[in-house]
């Protein structure tokens, strides 16, 4: 069974003021996720990946499509949806003033958990994510890694079979967000299926599979490795003083097409090693610098997108 | 309905430590309006024809407790719901019911605890509260503090910042106190705002309680109304309060 389908999903916020146009964030997305996988939703701000969070935590209901999660339909049954599944947003969701337990049992109450059932949970999540001996102290005095930590022990209080997270690791230095990655294969391994989003390219790379989304669209879908592997066998970046005309000349001398991406001149082929001679030796003197490197997710993106990850300028 | 209570009661639980713990809200919500009946109800005490107006004062002060401490508290979910608790609580399994009961039980249950030790300072106005008037009252300071917690969530729920909660407390919550009958009876006011008074739910709040203290006759010749029909219309507005709250709460918005 797929742990959560989506099927035609679009998603429009409605106009603040009268004069205003609404905005269509999602525009008719398909896609599975496996059970088990680690699933990496990707893109820029404003790609739509947050508002894909939001629906996927049951926060609001998408304003047309299908989206179930482990067969249950969201719309027809969402308290069912929301046992199955665990939420850590963004933002901080705990109260800096009630200590790492108190947080706990309140989460645990809300799902219905109580009593020695509830204690137990509450010491199994804390064992889990490392803070065992920290259960008594205010939220306030940990650091922003251990609240990081504290908020997963929360989501997984009920033991939810799906963990929805939105950029767990963002304003995290890379230690601790290595550590938060080592929790979440470790919850991984014990069976549970993790759909997150994230703007990071290296963590994108950690997912068993990842979406790309741009202005609303799904532009990609599959494996990292696959993703990559589609572009081709190397990316080669030129560069030089007057681009538009040096990749003219490429495509006339070597027929070989390239594209302008953020100053400079970027050509995607199989064996680049051999193409780099070739091309130095077919335009003495014009060119500056040649780089070659295997193609990352961000090529991936800049292949399917034509801009880089964060930008928004096209390409002419 | 076990996990409705288990859930509400958390909800509650959870605003009143959060709240005791903050010792400058507890303090922001409690001494003002004492400091207030002090300054005020000594300094119109002569000036006020027809009764000591620190007696006449201690009601409209025992509201204005409430209403302090009800906004104070509801105010929170404005910044909750965008980022903190209150979020996980809108994803879990709960009707929205559960939350509206929670958070207007929550902030009800801190506004009658501000409330209450005010009473103990009624002999400085040489008030007494026979002890037959204890249950009414409490009845009547309850409906109070959740119609005031109902009224403060409905409108944090329909704003996105803390700063228009202020305005719309200064333009519209502070003179509905204003004009309930706290500060001034209506029998000498122009005729529209004694209208406005009649049709104020909270006035029937400081007209209740002026009945229960003045048991022997009201010192500004009221008892135009009961305190049936007081305690009445401030439980009805309660009411309205909690039901617009919880269809308030019900409605998907489909904005983050």
């Amino acid at each position: 069974m797929n742990a959560v389908s989506v099927e035609n999903l679009t998603h429009t916020y409605p106009a603040k003021r009268p004069s205003k146009t609404p905005r269509q964030a999602l525009n008719g997305i398909n896609f599975q996720i496996h059970e088990g996988e680690i699933f990496g939703l990707l893109g820029p701000n404003g790609g739509g990946k947050s508002t894909l969070f939001h629906i996927l935590s049951t926060y609001f209901p998408p304003t047309r499509g299908h989206v179930e999660i482990f067969g249950v339909d969201l719309l027809r049954d969402i308290e069912a949806v929301r046992r199955k599944i665990g939420v850590v947003f963004q933002a901080p969701g705990l109260d800096p003033k009630l200590t790492v337990q108190e947080n706990l049992k309140h989460q645990g109450h809300l799902y219905g958990l109580s009593g020695e059932i509830l204690a137990r949970r509450i010491r199994d999540v804390l064992g889990r994510v490392g803070l065992a001996d920290r259960a008594g102290e205010f939220v306030e005095t940990l650091s922003g890694g251990m609240k990081r930590r504290v908020e997963l022990a929360k989501g997984l209080l009920h033991q939810p079979k799906l963990l929805v997270l939105d950029e767990p690791t963002t304003g995290l230095d890379p230690v601790v967000r290595r550590e938060i990655w080592a929790h979440l294969k470790d919850l991984q391994e014990s069976g549970a299926t993790i759909a997150l989003t994230t703007h990071l390219m290296d963590e994108a790379d950690l997912c068993d599979r990842i979406a790309i989304l741009n202005h609303g669209q799904l532009v990609a879908l599959g494996r990292p490795k696959d993703l990559k592997a589609e572009i081709g066998g190397d990316v080669i970046s030129v560069e030089a003083e007057d681009l538009p005309a040096l990749g003219a000349d490429l495509e006339r001398k070597l027929s070989v097409k390239s594209t302008i991406v953020d100053g400079m001149l970027r050509i995607e082929l199989e064996r680049g090693h051999e193409f780099i001679p070739l091309l130095v030796g077919a335009f003495p003197g014009r060119i500056k610098s040649v780089t070659l490197g295997k193609p990352s997710i961000e090529d991936v993106f800049i292949h399917k997108t034509g801009h880089r990850f964060g930008t928004e300028d096209r390409l002419p | 309905m076990k996990h409705f209570w288990l859930a509400s009661w958390t909800l509650c639980e959870r605003e009143l430590v959060r709240f005791l713990r903050q010792r400058s809200r507890v303090i922001g919500a409690f001494l003002p309006p004492v400091v207030f009946w002090l300054l005020i109800g000594s300094g119109l005490a002569h000036s006020f024809r027809g009764a000591n107006y620190l007696q006449y004062f201690f009601p409209g002060t025992i509201v204005l407790i409430i209403l302090f401490t009800a906004i104070f508290s509801t105010i929170s979910i404005i910044e909750d719901r965008h980022a903190g608790f209150l979020q996980s609580a809108l994803v879990a399994p709960l009707s929205r019911v559960t939350i509206v009961t929670g958070k207007v039980g929550g902030a009800a249950l801190l506004a009658l605890i501000h409330a209450l030790p005010f009473l103990l300072l009624a002999p400085l106005a040489s008030l007494s509260i026979p002890v037959a008037e204890w249950i009414p009252v409490l009845l009547l300071l309850t409906a109070l503090s959740v119609g005031q917690a109902g009224l403060g969530f409905l409108m944090a729920w329909r704003l996105d910042s803390s700063q228009g909660f202020h305005a719309i407390m200064n333009l519209f919550l502070i003179p509905m106190w204003l004009l309930s009958g706290a500060l001034f009876p209506p029998s000498g006011a122009a005729t529209w705002i004694r209208i406005v008074m009649r049709l104020n739910p909270l006035t029937y709040g400081v007209l209740g309680l002026q009945e229960c203290f003045y048991a022997d006759g009201s010192p500004l010749g009221h008892g135009t109304v009961s305190f049936g029909a007081c305690l009445a219309v401030s439980a009805g507005f309660a009411g309205l309060t909690l039901i617009a709250s919880i269809l308030s709460a019900s409605g998907h918005e489909g904005t983050v």
